[in-house]
């Protein structure tokens, strides 16, 4: 026994058996980088198809050019139809997303506070009903929406289906914002009481400038949802005028027989910006929210 | 004395205040959740077109939709496409959360994570462009060059060819990202103990990974299995962009064909009966889940 332990004794690895390590140790990167290649082609592409002529194999840029982005200071010009300018959906996207970010954000403050702090009967319920809606997935009632819509006449109005837009994030921003509310200690709000305030006065001049950080999250996905969405302004938006972004790449892309790629990438990464800047700022901690935050095939 | 939670509610709890605040809330989940919900039912029993009047018709959809020529081949297409697309989200999504947090140091995990939650950041017309662009019939498009530079391939019209396996991998690759979010959360809170003991024991990797980190994932993978049935039942926003259900409904899925009908060819009432059976089998995955997990675990599951 004693003989057998002092004759194992320590040798460095051969050359062979360091080179097996180091492959090992490398292989998850090599099917990391394979996986993954794909995707970075496609953005690569992106970028590269909107600054030069030319592409080589996709990967190599020839020419750099801003020929592409003309679009910022002349009308769009593809296909034989005209396109609504740049600026105009912009300021469309930007009215749609807004809406929808001050609607969740409002309406999550204030129900996110009730569900946090009140007692009354039917909380419990109500809690399970925003999880449970958040699951369910809203697009399949599409249809009746639309004559909801139809109905309240605000089919076709930007803040029209950007209120029922904003509708789908409830649920889900009311449940995060509780989340915040639950970490405020109550002699904070107490205090707030104490010297006179009522409940809205406590919400509004207390508390909620704690929540800075919970705000901020749902304010940023709620405005991005409201950015990026394409299924409700395609549905519901049918003049030219009231276009959004989204509505305006869509429509570009279907003039397929002179599809443009550098044009469609350079609007395509107009539109992104914001996603792109939000996204290599924050990507680390809020990944997780974000995938709470999307569904619907996502 | 400290003052305890809900104490003083004689004074400040009272029932209209909790109404004030609910109120915003209470609409709008009223006006576009359960009014559309019960809107849905109604509808589905007229054939309210363009000219959006009511004429009530009883159960003719439902028979039209029984004996509907396409819906038997739409309903094999949703069940080939939710399962397959499950697979990849569900098994690809693991493949990837073992991969950048298990095998590969923190860093390096979080870069590739990065790089799989683009396509879900992008909005969809964006992300569906970059896929024209791939599947382009021409030797342009990406799959075509690389085939080419492979095999000496002709080019192949994607699209058309092979719609079902286009509009998988599509939604696998946006899908592929929800799991490995999950799941690498879920490898992260593992204590590193157990692990640490396998390997003084002289476990394997394949061997931690299977008796170790697989059975903690227990609940994880369950969750992601049922939540992503729930939400690719009810996805059509990529297929409408990059086959549109073409070529000759070969890609239409039961959603998609709901969209259709609907706010293509304006059969509304035709299009609430396809919606509602979609409605009726969402609700019951939704309360099979909730059942499976409870309401507790379910909150930390999306949490």
């Amino acid at each position: 026994m004693k003989g057998e332990r002092k004759r194992r004794v320590y040798r460095a690895p051969s050359s062979r058996q360091r080179l097996l390590g180091m492959l090992g140790r490398a292989l998850p990167y090599v099917f990391l980088i394979l996986f993954s290649l794909p995707i970075i082609s496609m953005y690569l592409w992106l970028f590269f198809s909107s600054f030069s002529r030319k592409v080589m194999f996709g990967f190599i840029p020839q020419e750099w050019t801003l020929h592409n982005w003309r679009f910022l200071w002349s009308p769009i010009q593809m296909g034989g139809a005209a396109h609504l300018s740049i600026w105009k959906a912009t300021g469309n996207t930007l009215l749609f997303a807004g809406v929808v970010m001050l609607i969740v954000v409002f309406t999550a403050t204030l129900s996110g506070f009730a569900l946090s702090r009140f007692r009354f009967r039917g909380r419990e319920e109500l809690m399970r009903l925003s999880i449970l809606l958040h699951a369910f997935p809203g697009v399949t009632l599409l249809i009746a929406t639309f004559y909801v819509l139809y109905y309240l006449k605000l089919l076709n109005s930007i803040w029209g289906v950007a209120i029922a837009r904003a509708a789908l994030e409830i649920p889900w921003s009311t449940w995060i914002i509780k989340g915040f509310f639950d970490n405020i200690p109550w002699d904070i709000e107490w205090s707030a009481y104490v010297d006179g305030c009522n409940r809205f006065q406590a919400w509004y001049k207390v508390i909620l400038p704690l929540l800075r950080p919970g705000i901020a999250a749902i304010a940023i996905f709620s405005f991005l949802a409201g950015w990026n969405d394409f299924i409700y302004p395609y549905t519901f938006i049918f003049t030219k005028e009231n276009q959004t972004l989204s509505m305006l790449i869509k429509a570009l892309i279907g003039e397929f027989r002179f599809t443009d790629y550098g044009l469609l990438a350079s609007v395509s990464l107009f539109y992104i910006l914001p996603v792109l800047v939000f996204f290599f700022f924050t990507q680390k901690g809020l990944m997780r929210v974000t995938v709470g935050g999307m569904k619907g095939g996502r | 004395m400290k003052p305890r939670p809900w104490r003083g509610r004689r004074r400040v709890f009272r029932f209209p205040t909790v109404i004030l605040f609910l109120a915003p809330f209470l609409i709008l989940v009223i006006a576009f959740f359960f009014v559309p919900a019960l809107l849905n039912i109604v509808l589905a029993f007229t054939n309210m077109d363009s000219s959006l009047e009511w004429n009530f018709v009883g159960l003719q959809n439902y028979r039209l939709l029984f004996s509907d020529p396409q819906a038997r081949q739409i309903a094999i297409n949703t069940l080939v496409y939710v399962l397959c697309t499950l697979a990849i989200n569900v098994g690809f999504g693991l493949i990837l959360g073992l991969l950048t947090t298990y095998f590969v140091p923190e860093n390096a995990g979080l870069l590739f994570r990065a790089i799989w939650m683009l396509p879900r950041m992008t909005p969809s017309v964006v992300y569906a462009l970059l896929w024209l662009w791939v599947l382009d019939p021409t030797e342009y498009g990406l799959l075509n060059m690389v085939a080419k530079a492979l095999t000496g391939a002709k080019p192949t019209f994607w699209t058309m060819q092979h719609p079902m396996g286009v509009v998988i991998l599509v939604n696998g690759m946006v899908g592929a990202s929800f799991g490995m979010i999950i799941f690498s959360a879920a490898i992260k809170s593992i204590s590193k103990d157990y692990i640490m003991a396998a390997q003084v024991d002289g476990a394997s990797h394949l061997g931690i990974v299977r008796s170790i980190i697989l059975p903690l994932l227990r609940w994880p993978l369950m969750f992601v299995t049922i939540w992503q049935t729930l939400s690719l039942l009810a996805s059509y926003e990529y297929i409408l962009l990059v086959t549109n259900g073409g070529p000759f409904f070969k890609s239409e899925v039961w959603s998609l064909y709901a969209y259709h009908e609907a706010f293509a060819h304006r059969f509304y009432g035709y299009g609430a009966a396809i919606a509602m059976i979609l409605v009726i089998v969402a609700l019951i995955v939704t309360m099979i889940m909730l059942r499976v997990f409870g309401f507790k675990r379910l909150m930390e599951l999306m949490g």
